[in-house]
Parts: structure tokens; C-alpha cells; sequence
């Protein structure tokens, strides 16, 4: 496939320069982010600072207003259907028709990903997320934790090399947080690009190797988690934001 | 291939889900019988007034059962949260407009089929004639082409049920025009050749309609 107008190879994921605007609202102001192969990269920040729809245009949900977006190599503008292949996507949001069973809706996105040996790559993830007992039960009847595990499930689906996470952990217990942690480990010992928004700090630590902060729709902050504690993030957050965390 | 299979998937996922929930068929399948019910008792018996307003009673009560139906086409995939889902697929925003025009075409054909005996019935006319179905195929088609577009337009804005058919029906006029008076025609015992012009006119106005619906529902689904 044609990748024209890719800047570089050396990114999976490459921004530039992008903004977008609700009416008069600018949610991001021209912002810049560069993530190589195997990079998992947490971006925080406070409401309405721009992360989830940072996180919905590179999942291609939205368009930009202006700026450029390369998944792969592949210009969302002109490829979005091939970059969306390598994408998975976990948001708040599961996704899950509450009318299908489990097994129906994993059914119905493997046809839409061209997932091969569908029954058998379903029951490989239903295990991931041990869901396989409920399978064949409507995800309306399952509780909140449940219908995000299914939906780990089905973002892994297509075993993605690129996970988008918007505030995955809300509504998981213990359980489901450690799922999510394997779930961020690409299988056979491959590494996931991620990009993950969350409000958990210390989460943000413990799953990322960079970090950023995000407000008011900039970059304000950029660094590596290896050289930070929870302590000296949390200053960090607190004079980029000025909000208490 | 890839196209069609992708689009049964929609289909298939959304039968599926009407089936266990049956929303969209019960509930237009009583609007439409009582509709028909009350036009019948409001005019009377007489046979000749019968056959005189049959096409158009029978177009109105088409019209807004396809109004109920197709403000549901994108109603649950907004409230459960799932057009992200199938946004991320790797599929073309086209797969996505024909998946749910033709899961809107199913469900009205199933209303229809259903609701037209009923009419024969109470009106004492011959509707179940070959003529009758091709006029109300096509005029379907048309009707759900354009509605899916509308009901994709209209299901972000805050009073959804009264925008679509604000929107929907200036655009549908066409349509609905050809189709009572080619079902006019078709109740008179009218031959083939003499539908025919009203025919072609419907499915002009269907071909164009998917094509303008096929080429701008990309931008609308993704705004």
C-alpha cells in the first residue's frame, strides 16, 4: 500500500502540527508527538485539556481541523481504513451491543477486522480477559468491570501493534486492571506502541515509559517516567496544571 | 467481496439485535395498523371515497412508520456508545451507510409485508397485486436511502426525532408524489405500460438518492 506523504519511518505514530476546534473552542493548539515502535507513552492532564480528543483523532473517530497524522507510516487523511488495522482502541466507552452476547459481538468485529479462525482467536481473548464462562451471555446482563473486560477483549481482537487507551481503568476492579496490564504486552513477546490518557498518576508510572501533560490543548510538560517518582510527578502536574491533584 | 461481507456483518448484527428486542417492528407495526384503522373508520364505506383516497392514506402511513423506524437506524449505536466501534473498523464510512440502509430496508419491508394484507382487509382493495409490491419496493428504497443519511445527520443533534423528519421529508416529496399516484393507478387495475412513467420516475429518483446518500454520508457520519 501506498504510503505517501509519510515524514518517517522511524515513528509509528507521528503528529504534527494538529489542532481541532469545536465552533470557537480550540481543543489542540498545534500540538507535536512523536512515538517509535514499542513506546508506551501516558498523557495526562486535566478536564477538558484536549486528551480524548487527541486520543479519538488518531483513532480516526474525528477529524483534525488542521495538521497532519501518520499511523504506520500511513496519512490518515488518505489511508485512514489501512492504519486503522494496526489500531486497537479502549476508551471509558466499550463498544459492546448490549443486546448480542459476547461471543456475538466479538463475532461481529472479528468479521469487521477479517480476523482468520474467528472461533478460535475469540476464545483465545475470552480467555485473556476470563470471560470465557460468560460468553454466551448478553453483555447487558454483565456488570460494568465485566463489559470492560469484553472490551479488552475485543480491542486485542486483531492483536493490534498500536493500543489507544482514553481513561481505560474506570469501572475495573483489581482483576481487570491486572488483565489490562498484560493486555498491554503485544503477544509473542512483542512490544505494544501505546498511547494512554488517564487521571491515575501513579498508573501512568507504573504502565508508561514517557510521559506528557496536556493543557488547555498544548504539550506543557514532556519527560521520561524512568527519572520520576509519584512524588515529584505529582509537583511536576500541579505546576503545568495548576490544579491539585 | 470484502465490501458485502462487511455489510451483512451490520446487517446481521443489527437483525439480531431487533429480533431480541423487536423496538423498531412492533412498535411502527402499531402505528401503522392503528393508523390505518382510524382512516378507515373516518371515511366510512363507500367504496368509490375508498379508492379515491386508498393510495394516499396508504403513503401517509408509510411515510411516518418509515419516519419511527429510521429515527431508530442510529439511535441505539449512539446510545450505547458503539458508532466509535464501528468507526475504528477497517472498513470505508460507505460499508457502514449501506450496513444500515439495508438493515432499514429489512426491517421496513417486514412492516410492510405485514401491514399491507391488513390494508386489503379493512379497505376491501386488491393491493397484493405485482404492480402494488414493485411501486412499494421502490418507493421503499428511495425512502431509506435518503432516510439513512437524515437519520445519521439528525442523531447528534439534541432534538433528533423532530429534525429527521424536518430534514427527511422536503427531500422525500419526490418520492412519496410518484408513489401515490403510481399506486393510484395500480389500484385502478391500470395496466403495466401505464405505471410505467411513474416507475422510471421512482427509480430515478432511487438511484439518485443512493448515489448523492453513498457520497456524502462520509462526511456527515464523520462530523
Amino acid at each position: 500500500m501506498d504510503k505517501i506523504g509519510s515524514p518517517s519511518e522511524v515513528y509509528t505514530i507521528e503528529v504534527k502540527r494538529l489542532t481541532k476546534s469545536f465552533g470557537t473552542h480550540l481543543a489542540l493548539r498545534g500540538i507535536d508527538v512523536a512515538v517509535k515502535q514499542g513506546e508506551s507513552v501516558v498523557i495526562f492532564g486535566p478536564n477538558g485539556a484536549g486528551k480524548t480528543t487527541l486520543i479519538k483523532l488518531l483513532a480516526t473517530i474525528m477529524n483534525p481541523s488542521s495538521g497532519e497524522i501518520f499511523i504506520n507510516g500511513f496519512n490518515l487523511k488518505k489511508n485512514a481504513e489501512q492504519a486503522r488495522r494496526s489500531i486497537g482502541v479502549i476508551t471509558h466507552q466499550t463498544f459492546l451491543y448490549s443486546n448480542l452476547t459476547a461471543y456475538e459481538n466479538l463475532q461481529f468485529y472479528s468479521k469487521m477486522y477479517d480476523v482468520p479462525d474467528t472461533k478460535e482467536r475469540i476464545y483465545q481473548v475470552a480467555t485473556m480477559v476470563e470471560m470465557v464462562s460468560r460468553l454466551h451471555d448478553r453483555t447487558g446482563t454483565f456488570s460494568r468491570g465485566m463489559q470492560q473486560r469484553l472490551s479488552i477483549a475485543r480491542a486485542l481482537l486483531h492483536n493490534p501493534a498500536i493500543l489507544l487507551l482514553d481513561e481505560p481503568e474506570t469501572g475495573l476492579d483489581q482483576q481487570a486492571i491486572s488483565i489490562l496490564r498484560v493486555a498491554l504486552q503485544m503477544e509473542e513477546n512483542e512490544k505494544r506502541t501505546i498511547i494512554l490518557t488517564t487521571h491515575s498518576l501513579e498508573r501512568g508510572l507504573e504502565l508508561c515509559n514517557r510521559l506528557l501533560i496536556l493543557n488547555h490543548g498544548r504539550i506543557v510538560y514532556e519527560n521520561s517516567t524512568k527519572t520520576l517518582d509519584l512524588a515529584s510527578l505529582t509537583e511536576i502536574y500541579h505546576q503545568n496544571t495548576k490544579a491539585k491533584v | 467481496m470484502k465490501f458485502w461481507n462487511k455489510v451483512f456483518a451490520i446487517v446481521w448484527k443489527d437483525a439480531i439485535s431487533e429480533m431480541r428486542t423487536r423496538e423498531i417492528i412492533f412498535s411502527v407495526l402499531i402505528f401503522t395498523i392503528l393508523v390505518v384503522v382510524t382512516f378507515n373508520f373516518a371515511f366510512g364505506a363507500s367504496a368509490e371515497t375508498m379508492k379515491l383516497v386508498a393510495p394516499g392514506i396508504l403513503w401517509v402511513t408509510f411515510t411516518f412508520a418509515g419516519i419511527l423506524a429510521l429515527n431508530r437506524s442510529f439511535i441505539p449505536e449512539i446510545e450505547e456508545g458503539c458508532l466509535g466501534g464501528l468507526m475504528i473498523c477497517p472498513v470505508s464510512r460507505e460499508v457502514i451507510y449501506v450496513g444500515k440502509m439495508l438493515g432499514s430496508l429489512f426491517f421496513m419491508l417486514i412492516i410492510e409485508i405485514i401491514a399491507l394484507p391488513v390494508f386489503a382487509l379493512l379497505f376491501n382493495l386488491s393491493v397484493l397485486s405485482p404492480q402494488l409490491i414493485t411501486i412499494t419496493f421502490l418507493a421503499t428504497v428511495g425512502f431509506v436511502a435518503v432516510g439513512t443519511l437524515f437519520s445519521a445527520l439528525a442523531v447528534n443533534t439534541k432534538a433528533r426525532e423532530m429534525v429527521l423528519p424536518i430534514l427527511f421529508l422536503p427531500v422525500v416529496v419526490p418520492i412519496i408524489i410518484s408513489a401515490v399516484k403510481a399506486s393510484g393507478q395500480a389500484l385502478s387495475g391500470e395496466p403495466w405500460g401505464e405505471l410505467s412513467s411513474w416507475l422510471a420516475v421512482l427509480g430515478a429518483f432511487d438511484a439518485i438518492f443512493i448515489v448523492i446518500s453513498f457520497w456524502i454520508f462520509p462526511f456527515i457520519i464523520e462530523e
